[in-house]
């Protein structure tokens, strides 16, 4: 090998390494700014940059009026809809998985395609069922949960599904030989070993319901979640305290799955 | 498999019930719905109330008054694929074969983002691209931009929204199919192929075909719909679909035209889907 | 003398007589598929039984009807006088040790192991499971989850949950299957030695005839659904009576012959133009043509006209068309007149010097190693393609 080639192989062997870190950083650069934005102390409403440090915006995070009643109402739908969307979607996918019946095929289908279809599209399918049926005029906390739990629940489905098919089969037989009956293997054994997957498909559920806009925009009435509390505010002049709760999210997401990661790291080289 | 249990027979419908009672009320019902809806006699208003006239002309009527949102929709959209194939492809590629055992951490880094939300993050955008910000008043003066030169409210700023926004949709089925690529091959098509070059251009990237089909759909699709990036990012000559139908529904209250031109979108993706999916030769995405 | 835990369990005493464990008749289909065909088989209590076979021969479909895991199509399984055929795998005093021991990856070993006395009701499991650990010799692991021990030590845990509930019938699933050689043989000497300790009756599927031969007191060969013959492994490797089992344990040379009939307590068979004798206890075959089968290791070879050891006739004309030297012994090839070639195996005891490929050289045998098959079955019946 040349010394040229060997240049060119040391590139070939970084490079791409360092600009996927440079994508990442790319990722990652509205994030910072969404922290940093959150010790902001603005000279003037209307001017969106960092003007001074103050820890005002995390110690009043519901000054701005409205903003936390938006919040706690996004929470409580997200819960909702992700309880509903986590039971009904576990029950199906343990159909899907476990059992032989008619219509997987179309069934298949029909699980996908609400995550196929874009947003503004089910959104609007959905106030054109809710208007159809009468409820034109009552749009709010209930029409949302619906539309939420109707996307979360194919990615609740197809989450828990694969972690189910994942499952060794061994196991449930395992149990079976060693004197557990059908409802004892069921919880001792099945029910722990895919309540990972579970939760996974909860919270995954939980921040699509918390995020979603356009959507929940179609058929919200005069319910305002927390997106839509941002986008109302976008207009005008945004309080700073958007920020501290974005950054709170983040930081309390990211220490969840960073938390498990390291739990998960510290097994792997406790068996090594 | 499940065939040492005997199970009640119909134990499979029970447990299924309830989803597919779901779906099939609150996404296939409201599907025809919509169809129907698009169908209305235009002559009503959404205070007034509407007739179902099977008025199929209301897609002209829509198509001849929105096909620049229209189009722009799906141009934006493609630019904002490619961005992420691009982009989406780097990063992939370095999780896979060379982040060694970073490969988890850098995982989850791509979820992240997900982790605030969707408006603050795009919000965020308005901000670094914003005129007096050090981004403009850099290119500014190294003569990128004219000195009244500006990126917010341009289509490159609405473009590079969408990018971001839908990058994580690209990187990770763009993961899985490189992940699973055997690294024995990819040492083979090195010594087969004098360039590494050529080895990636005829064994890496055929084999992660079905990652890069997943990834531009599960971009362009939610791309063509989407309107906050062209709403917070662009102005009125970046508006794209999604703005006009959420305008006609709760501004103008025209559910005939919503209604047709969400159908409209809906049909063009459609079918668009089924001929690049014919093309990839990949009928096995999900 | 057990070590296993007494305990109180729905199992019988298993010392009570007549706990044989007994096949009747037994069928498992697949659609058109036919896994085990009409099997007969008796285990006797207390011993350590193989189910020796290719895979995809019904040996491991065998194993899952007697766990309960799959439901013969038609026949009956019993344990002494108690029908066991269609009762769900928790309700019969079997357990199993799964090929890929399937640990319980959320339970530590401890949990692992008391699982079934547990869900037995068992309420104080500390000190049967210690015990347990104990004779696998795991003490120091209990608290460990499965993924932090090695495959050996996993297979071990997997014994010992199995073990731990006292059953009257062990079954070992390929269990040595995922552990490499070296640690194979470890195991196989370690699972004899807890199989008498315990007295339990163990049976045992392997691929391995190596491993079937070392361990079990009594072997049955099975390929295709059927089992083809059944015995102490001393027994089934001296004289096989199929070709099958010629083949898959060990190996042997099977010559075309036509039989000319008994003769005393020998039956003639005339091998191209060579008669040779086979004691009558050793013919597999009626009449008409077969198959006279000899072990590599028995065939002794010399030079165009030198001395052999044996009373026999001569099969002259050979030639060496194949040499290796594997230390302890020599292997060679000859090719016959006929154009067979014939496996000679002979031991290096530095009597002579090896013979070089292109020696002529001539070929016999004892008559009371040799054996007689069926000239309708394959003589190909069983020959491993390559090592596993």
């Amino acid at each position: 090998m040349s010394p040229l080639q060997k240049v060119g192989r040391w590139i070939g062997e970084h490079l791409v390494l360092a600009l996927g870190l440079l994508v990442l950083i790319y990722m990652f650069v509205p994030i910072a700014i969404v922290a940093l934005m959150s010790f902001n102390d603005p000279s003037s409403r209307n001017v969106y940059k960092f003007d001074g440090f103050t820890l005002h915006n995390w110690l009043n995070p519901c000054e701005p009026s409205g903003m936390c009643a938006s919040v706690v109402r996004s929470v409580e739908i997200g819960l909702l809809a992700t309880l509903v969307a986590t039971i009904l979607g576990t029950l199906a996918a343990f159909a899907l998985v476990r059992h032989r019946f008619a219509g997987r095929g179309p069934l298949n289908t029909l699980i996908i395609l609400p995550m196929a279809a874009p947003e503004i599209v089910l959104g609007s399918s959905m106030l054109a069922l809710f208007v159809s049926a009468g409820f034109g005029g009552k749009l709010g906390f209930v029409t949302i949960f619906i539309a939420h739990v109707t996307f979360c629940l194919s990615f609740v489905i197809i989450t828990v599904r694969a972690r189910l098919s994942g499952l060794d089969d061994n196991l449930e037989q395992a149990a079976m030989d060693l004197y557990a009956t059908e409802n004892q293997t069921f919880w001792r054994v099945t029910f722990p070993l895919v309540f990972p997957g579970i939760l996974g498909a909860a919270l995954l559920s939980f921040s699509l319901s918390f995020d979603d806009f356009i959507i929940t925009n179609l058929n919200a009435g005069q319910t305002v979640t927390f997106p839509m509390y941002v986008w109302g505010v976008a207009q005008r002049g945004i309080p700073m305290q958007v920020n501290v709760i974005g950054t709170a999210m983040f930081v309390i997401a990211v220490t969840i799955v960073l938390g498990s990661e390291i739990t998960r790291r510290r097994r792997a080289k406790a068996a090594a | 498999m499940a065939r040492t249990r005997r199970r009640a027979r119909f134990t499979g419908y029970w447990l299924m019930l309830p989803s597919a009672l779901w779906l099939a009320l609150f996404f296939l019902v409201p599907f025809y719905s919509l169809i129907a809806m698009s169908l209305y006699d235009p002559e009503g208003s959404s205070l007034t109330g509407y007739d179902m006239t099977w008025h199929f002309a209301n897609y002209v009527d829509v198509v001849q008054a929105y096909w620049r949102p229209l189009l722009r929709s799906f141009w934006y959209a493609a630019l904002a694929t490619l961005g992420c194939l691009l982009l989406g492809y780097v990063l992939a590629y370095a999780i896979a074969f060379k982040a060694g055992r970073w490969k988890n951490l850098m995982l989850v880094l791509v979820i992240a983002p997900f982790f605030t939300s969707f408006l603050i993050r795009t919000l965020s955008w308005k901000l670094i691209l914003a005129d007096d910000g050090w981004i403009v008043n850099t290119l500014q003066a190294v003569g990128i931009l004219g000195p009244d030169g500006r990126l917010l409210a341009t289509s490159f700023a609405v473009v590079m929204g969408l990018t971001y926004n839908f990058l994580p949709f690209m990187v990770l089925p763009l993961f899985a199919s490189l992940d699973k690529i055997d690294h024995r091959l990819i040492e083979a098509a090195g010594d087969l192929y004098a360039s590494p070059a050529r080895g990636f251009f005829k064994v890496t990237l055929p084999l992660s075909m079905p990652g890069v089909v997943a990834g531009t759909l599960l971009t362009f699709i939610p791309a063509a719909g989407d309107y906050i990036n062209s709403e917070l990012l662009g102005s009125p000559n970046q508006r794209m679909i999604g703005n006009v139908i959420q305008n006609l529904f709760t501004n103008q209250g025209d559910y005939a035209a919503a209604g047709a031109l969400s159908m409209t979108l809906m049909i063009i993706i459609t079918i668009g889907v089924v001929l690049y999916i014919r093309r990839a030769g990949t009928e096995d995405l999900v | 003398m057990s070590l296993v835990a007494d305990h109180d369990s729905t199992t019988q005493d298993p010392t009570s007589a007549g706990r044989d464990l007994e096949l009747r008749a037994v069928t498992k289909s697949y659609g058109a598929f036919t896994a085990v065909r009409s099997l007969d088989l008796v285990v006797p209590q207390g011993s350590f039984f193989a189910l020796l076979g290719p895979s995809g021969c019904g040996k491991t479909t065998t194993l899952r009807m007697v766990a309960g895991l799959d439901t013969p199509t038609a026949g009956t399984i019993s344990l002494g006088d108690r029908e066991i055929t269609y009762d769900k795998p928790y309700k019969r005093p079997v357990n199993t040790v799964f090929q890929n021991y399937a640990l319980f990856p959320h339970l530590d070993i401890s949990e692992n192991v008391a699982f079934g006395l547990k869900r037995r009701g068992v309420k104080e499991t500390k000190k049967a499971v210690a015990e347990m650990l104990a004779l696998v010799e795991l003490e120091s692991q209990g608290s460990k989850k499965p993924y932090q021990l090695s495959g050996g030590q996993q297979q071990r845990v997997a014994l010992a949950r199995a073990l731990i509930n006292n059953p009257e019938v062990l079954l070992l699933d390929e269990p040595l299957g995922a552990l490499d050689l070296k640690l194979r043989r470890g195991m196989q000497i370690e699972l004899k030695r807890i199989q008498t300790e315990v007295g339990l009756t163990f049976v045992h599927v392997t691929h391995d005839q190596e491993e079937a031969m070392t361990m079990a007191d009594t072997v049955a060969v099975m390929n295709a659904g059927v089992i083809e013959q059944m015995g102490a492994p001393s027994e089934l490797y001296d004289n096989p009576a199929t070709t099958f089992v010629a083949n898959f344990l060990g190996q042997s040379n099977l010559l075309a012959g036509d039989i000319l009939g008994p003769d005393g307590d020998v039956v003639k068979v005339s091998v191209q133009g060579t008669t040779v004798s086979i004691p009558i206890e050793r013919c597999h075959s009626e009449g008409g043509k077969g198959w006279v089968g000899v072990r590599p290791e028995k065939v002794m070879i010399a030079e165009v006209g030198g001395e052999i050891d044996a009373p026999g006739n001569r099969f002259e004309g050979g030639v060496v068309t194949d040499v290796s030297f594997v230390g302890v012994s020599t292997q060679y090839l000859v090719r016959m007149p006929w154009g067979q070639e014939l496996m000679v195996f002979e031991q290096n005891t530095g009597r002579r010097p090896i013979l070089a490929v292109g020696t002529p050289v001539d070929l016999s045998w004892r008559p009371e190693y040799a054996f007689l098959l069926d000239a309708s079955q394959d003589a190909k019946a069983g020959v491993e393609d390559g090592d596993d």
